[in-house]
């Protein structure tokens, strides 16, 4: 900043002592204003500043001849000799003189004097305003760096302070601000059945108006996952309430999902985030599933999608500070190669720290951070077979029976006698055994086609508030085809087949029922709540 | 557990044709199920009462000869009563909603005498 870049504001003192007359720049001191008549402007196009800046001496302004209207003020305020203050070939000020206090002209030795006095002044006058823009801007600088320090501070108290220990999974967080922080957000959510609820956000702005938009985010997600179980309702409330108080040009980019951590089954939704990557054996995998960002218009939908998660398997979700990383030539790190990081990763393990480095490689080392970078990945332990699962409970039963007609009766009394230490209710009993048995069927004629050499496999585990029986078979279909649901009158009247029932009776008769594909088969796992209630439908 | 092959005996009391099943109702009992309520109806009885207090198990397959005969039953104009079922059954006749097109009652004389179960529980 430089006096010629702005209007020159000259201010001179109303006595006749031309050592106390001076001129000053915009920041002058407020408190030496008592004794000044009103500063005199020189516009940044008033030739006046041309021929001042040019001048090499002090100049009388009653002998100019310029079309200014600057020299017109300074004539009417009685100034007679104008001094440049020239500091490093800048105009920097102007010492303004009335006439002499004799009346006389000012002679050659006064203007001499005034040469000098002007040379030794201007570059310590230039200090001076050096100083004061310093001064300035370093207030400035303090102000900006607090705002940040509040929007760092709000960040961090929103993101959770530790994450839950799931028994057979291992959740890692990783969340590095950029100087100038973003609104990125991640949260870990316990739900009150054992679930889990993750999420990865980003809010678009930088500073204090994304903290606090981050911050009402989360609590409204909380809040919501608390009472809402299906991740793509969570998000349209959230939308729904955020939308009204949005700030302008703001939205929130947001993943959603609950875990299942005993059977590895993840449900979510996105409302416009990155896609995260699940590192499989052998490869990659994206999640993908629509949806509108947050905050931009209510009544908006979130597609859910289900994906179920393998011993081995890991979850990376992350923010966009990762995949819009730039080198040094402006090249983007771009989520192929995130995607790449995450494929060639030899299993789940480390995923973000394999990330990290990839990118610190990318950028350089000392590359400034461009946007805050968060990453979550969810690892299910390899181990989390019948082994790990006894870490989270105990396995009561693990056998294997072959494809046979009759040999569900077998499972029904084999799981009978394990579970018979827990006492359960007669009646509860008789349904678990009828699922079981149903199960163990569906898993003998449509899974393993009665063949001899295919056993059905079944696991019984007693985890703290919950029976779990895991019927695995080895079919090597796909999906196994969604039943129709059983109408008794279409039966009757031949409209559907008579057969049909398993399935409808399966998940009549336990609390929990879902299948899951596996490479290599299908389990069907089989859950009673231990606590709260009979709880099975009726 | 071993399986138990499904016998179905026919007896006539009160002018209803009563079979009577010891063993699993499972996908084996097709046959004879058939052949009870072929023989049940030849007499020309206007009612048949299923007695399940000898069949122990019944599985999905069960549930599906047993819409079946009920089936067939309603074709011909003859009424189908079941009685001797165990709490659970009875409960998976009101799941799959046989209770709403067959009359349940808790034993033999109620079933024959017209009064409907009153189940106890």
């Amino acid at each position: 900043m430089t006096a010629l870049t702005k209007p020159f504001r000259r201010r001179f003192l109303g006595r006749r002592r031309a050592d106390q007359q001076a001129a000053e720049p915009e920041q002058a001191d407020a408190a030496a204003t008592a004794l000044e008549q009103a500063p005199v402007e020189i516009a940044p196009s008033d030739p006046l500043l041309a021929f001042l800046q040019s001048a090499s001496e002090p100049v009388d302004l009653d002998e100019l001849e310029l079309d200014s209207p600057a020299l017109d003020e300074l004539r009417a305020a009685g100034v007679k000799l104008a001094v440049p203050l020239v500091s490093q070939g800048e105009l920097i000020g102007v010492l303004n003189l009335g006439p002499r206090l004799s009346e006389q002209d000012y002679s050659s030795d006064d203007r001499k004097l005034l040469d000098n006095l002007a040379a030794q002044a201007a570059p310590a006058l230039r200090v001076g305003q050096l100083v004061r823009e310093q001064e300035a801007e370093a207030v400035t600088r303090q102000r900006y760096e607090q705002e940040l320090e509040v929007a760092r501070l709000i960040q961090q108290n929103f993101l959770p302070k530790e994450l839950p220990d799931l028994p057979g999974w291992q959740i890692r967080a990783y969340y590095r601000p950029a100087r100038e922080v973003g609104g990125d957000f991640y949260d870990v959510i316990p739900l009150p059945d054992g679930r889990v609820g993750f999420v990865v956000g980003d809010v678009t702005d930088k500073g204090v108006p994304a903290a606090l938009v981050m911050s009402a985010t989360r609590s409204l997600l909380r809040a919501s996952a608390q009472r809402l179980i299906e991740p793509g309702i969570v998000l349209e409330r959230v939308n729904d309430q955020l939308c009204p108080d949005m700030p302008e040009k703001m939205f929130v980019t947001c993943l959603y999902g609950v875990l299942d951590p005993h059977s590895g089954h993840l449900r979510f939704a996105n409302a416009g985030h990155d896609v995260p990557y699940v590192k499989i054996a052998g490869g990659v995998v994206e999640l993908r599933a629509r949806g509108m960002p947050l905050g931009l218009m209510a009544g908006m939908a979130y597609e859910e999608k289900e994906a179920t998660l393998q011993p081995g398997d890991s979850v990376l979700l992350h923010s966009d500070g990762v995949a819009e990383a730039h080198d040094a030539t402006r090249d983007m790190f771009g989520f192929p190669r995130l995607m790449q990081v995450v494929a060639d990763a030899p299993d789940g393990r480390n995923l973000i720290d394999r990330v990290l480095s990839t990118l610190e490689a990318f950028t350089g080392a000392d590359a400034e951070q461009e946007d805050d970078i968060t990453m979550v990945t969810l690892l299910r332990s390899a181990d989390a077979g019948p082994s790990a699962a006894a870490a989270d409970g105990r396995v009561l039963a693990d056998f294997e029976l072959p494809s046979a007609p009759g040999n569900e009766r077998e499972a029904m009394a084999r799981v009978e006698s394990v579970v018979a230490e827990l006492g359960l209710e007669s009646a509860r009993l008789e349904r678990l055994k009828t699922a079981v048995a149903e199960a163990t069927m569906n898993a003998m004629e449509h899974g393993n086609e009665y063949r001899a050499d295919s056993p059905v496999a079944i696991r019984v585990l007693h985890c703290s508030d919950r029976l779990r029986v895991l019927v695995t078979d080895q079919g090597d279909a796909g999906e196994l085809g969604e039943p129709e649901t059983p109408d008794l009158k279409a039966k009757l009247e031949g409209r559907q087949k008579a057969r049909g029932w398993g399935m409808f009776l399966i998940e009549k008769m336990v609390d929990e029922a879902r299948a899951t594909n596996e490479g290599d088969g299908h389990t069907l796992e089989l859950v009673l709540h231990l606590k709260g209630g009979d709880g099975a439908h009726t | 557990m071993p399986t138990r092959e499904l016998q179905a005996a026919v007896r006539e009391r009160d002018g209803v044709a009563v079979i009577d099943l010891t063993g699993d109702v499972n996908s084996s009992a097709e046959g004879a199920l058939d052949e009870a309520y072929s023989q049940a109806t030849a007499t020309g009885a206007g009612a048949v009462a299923l007695n399940f207090e000898d069949a122990d198990y019944i599985n999905s397959t069960g549930i599906a000869l047993i819409v079946g005969l009920l089936a067939r039953a309603r074709k011909n104009g003859i009424e189908v009563k079941a009685f001797g079922l165990s709490d659970h059954y009875r409960d998976i006749f009101e799941i799959t909603r046989l209770s709403d097109f067959m009359t349940i009652s808790d034993n033999e004389d109620r079933a024959l005498s017209g009064a409907e179960g009153g189940h106890d529980a």
